[in-house]
């Protein structure tokens, strides 16, 4: 079965739900995506660039000292923070700035949370030499002030969000409403596995080269498939780009990893599938966090890009499959494992990224001493700095 | 719906559908409001369901929403301002909302109750035809309609598409962008109306930046009716909330030209 659908349903999730003016730009976004897909000409100069601008493939590091804090599972990290921009974000960005050059569209709009998308779009903009805007919600901006000033280095507008919960909801909201107003001359670079139809599906695709490298350097290094892999998810784009390799090979157990932020009550956390219903937001049908009356919900996370309300459907598909589990890491044991990476191997995740290690660290010991286990190091922690410093009273 | 379009063929001129917030400036004042703009001329009033994200929306109607929003508007609410209209006025009364809230409230029981406070025909601006299906059986079958939208990028395939889905009448959206009032009008509206008129059997009523009287002498010979939103709410935010009404009506009556 190929999902999506030819209407863009992972089984009862995604679709289009959009206001009618992007309703025809999205069928010639999809057309351009699949003519694009087919080109090899396309396919080797966005390889070219992945390898000589990005740095790709990846390494894949063995962590030995903190596997030992991870019940002695035999650990391995994918490096998609040595990715030029320090996040697996670029992957995406790059392939649409391409597909967004070969459509006309001289002009680029983004929104972002951590700043990560935000960054890799100015970053692909700069090297193609397109218009750059980036929407980012004033807590953001705040707390991320780094990436504000990457993109702007890199001649990105970054414009400040204000409405709402000033996050990367809001962010999203303005983005779209750029994009219904621009949409003639400017394309829309999503940074996750979200919105309507077909961007859960380009950015997947775009994102599956963390998934397809991981396995063939975990065959070279170990000789075999890893028995566990683990990913944090806010859209769910690093986690997907890991897994989707690994769907067909039904031995592999997948574990995604919500942001479980300051406790189960609506509003302190970003955990969609232990706290959301069935719902539309941004375009997209997925388990959203709303209340009783379908308003969508703040959320909390110690973490900007998993700060978000809604899961990418393709998630929402395979947790009803039970195909992936989905599991929480709260702020704490995040924190935690921000420390623990940095202290035992020389590596600082990015508070995203520590979602997913600090469950591990939580639960490695279930999955058996010695079994192998790969997760995506989405991004490094360099931008989250400042941030944890003030967070612990410490100058940054 | 159709009554309402029959009757403005009957009488030649353009009508007027106009758009509010319910809740802002609260659930009493909306009932005011609506039947100040029934009185002042409007032909259909659209009962805007605030929604925490509205992304079709410019700034006026957002930040109406939020304070609805902040007053706990409700689904409930806004057929209760239905039901209070109702037992006054026989205005076309048009639900208008984004997709999630009415998920949420469960779109059988939504029509049911929809139809028993009095509303005539729902509007979600999030959901396109070819994913309404189940909505528009829901709605129908306690005889309700359901108003699609076509865009100034809808393709001919669209146009046929939402001309047959729509019922009642079309929302034709005036140019590429969100909600709000608008000094001038699309440059290539005229023409683009005028190819659209030959391609589509049910009337037009033409929406986004209407906002005075020069624009409605524009298009009342290129459609069947203008909606009128941002401006109508902008005169309810501007000012004492008792004098709401009178500020909305004033609206409808400079663009009909009855001030």
């Amino acid at each position: 079965m190929i999902l999506p659908n030819r209407s863009g349903f992972f089984g009862d999730f995604g679709g289009k739900f959009v206001p009618e003016t992007l309703m025809a730009p999205l069928d010639e976004l999809e057309r351009a995506y699949r003519v694009a897909r087919k080109d090899r000409a396309f396919g080797r100069e966005l390889d070219l660039l992945l390898k000589n601008f990005v740095g790709r493939p990846t390494p894949l590091t063995e962590v030995k000292r903190f596997g030992e804090l991870c019940g002695g599972v035999s650990l391995f990290l994918k490096r998609e923070d040595l990715n030029h921009t320090g996040a697996h974000k670029i992957n995406n960005a790059l392939g649409q700035a391409l597909l967004a050059k070969r459509m006309g569209k001289a002009r680029i709009i983004a929104e972002t949370g951590a700043g990560q998308h935000g960054v890799a779009t100015a970053t692909a903009c700069a090297l193609l030499g397109l218009e750059c805007v980036v929407y980012m919600g004033e807590v953001d901006m705040a707390r991320q002030e780094l990436n504000v000033f990457r993109m702007r280095l890199m001649g990105a507008e970054v414009v400040p969000v204000a409405s709402g919960s000033r996050t990367l909801k809001d962010a999203i909201n303005e983005a779209i409403r750029d994009w219904v107003t621009n949409v003639g001359t400017t394309h829309y670079i999503i940074g996750s596995v979200l919105g309507p139809h077909p961007y859960p599906m380009i950015v997947r695709d775009f994102q599956a080269v963390i998934g397809r490298e991981a396995l063939a350097q975990l065959r070279r290094e170990t000789g075999r498939e890893p028995d566990v892999a683990v990913a944090c998810i806010g859209g769910g784009s690093n986690a997907i780009g890991l897994f989707y390799e690994m769907l067909k090979r039904s031995s592999i157990r997948l574990i995604g990893v919500e942001a479980g932020g300051r406790g189960p009550g609506l509003g302190d956390h970003a955990a969609r599938f232990e706290g959301g219903a069935l719902g539309v937001l941004h375009g997209t049908r997925s388990m959203v966090l709303q209340d009783a009356h379908g308003q969508i919900a703040e959320t909390h996370s110690v973490s900007a890009g998993l700060d978000y309300p809604s899961i990418g459907p393709e998630h929402a598909y395979y947790q009803g499959t039970k195909r992936i589990e989905y599991h929480s890491c709260d702020d704490a044991l995040a924190l935690e494992a921000f420390h623990r990476l940095s202290e035992t191997e020389g590596i600082i995740p990015a508070l995203e990224s520590a979602h997913a290690i600090g469950w591990l660290m939580r639960n490695g010991e279930t999955l058996g001493t010695g079994s192998l286990v790969v997760a995506n190091l989405s991004g490094r922690g360099d931008k989250d700095v400042p941030q944890v410093a003030v967070m612990e009273g410490r100058e940054p | 719906m159709n009554r309402t379009f029959a009757h403005l063929k009957k009488e030649g001129r353009c009508g007027l559908v106009a758009y509010v917030t319910c809740g802002d400036p609260g659930v009493d004042a909306t009932v005011e409001i609506v039947l100040a703009l029934a009185e002042a001329g409007a032909d259909a009033v659209e009962l805007g369901i605030p929604f925490s994200d509205p992304i079709a929306d410019g700034p006026v109607i957002q930040a109406a929403s939020w304070r609805a929003l902040e007053r706990g508007t409700t689904i409930d609410d806004v057929f209760a301002v239905a039901r209070r209209v109702r037992a006054k006025s026989d205005v076309a009364l048009i639900a208008f909302s984004y997709l999630n809230p009415i998920m949420r409230y469960e779109v059988d029981r939504f029509a049911a109750n929809a139809a028993a406070a009095g509303i005539d025909s729902l509007l979600v601006t999030d959901l396109p035809p070819e994913s309404a299906a189940g909505a528009r059986q829901a709605l129908k079958s306690r005889g309700l309609g359901i108003v699609f939208l076509l865009a100034p990028t809808s393709s001919d395939a669209r146009v046929r598409l939402v001309d047959r889905s729509s019922d009642g009448f079309i929302y034709y959206v005036s140019t590429t962008g969100v909600t709000g009032a608008r000094r001038d009008l699309d440059a290539k509206l005229v023409t683009r109306l005028e190819a659209i008129r030959g391609q589509v059997s049910k009337p037009l009523a033409v929406g986004f930046g209407i906002s005075k009287r020069e624009h409605y002498e524009a298009l009342e010979d290129k459609c069947e009716a203008v909606v009128v939103g941002s401006a109508i709410v902008r005169a309810i935010a501007d000012g004492e909330p008792s004098g709401a009404a009178e500020r909305a009506a004033a609206v409808v009556r400079g663009i009909l030209g009855r001030g």
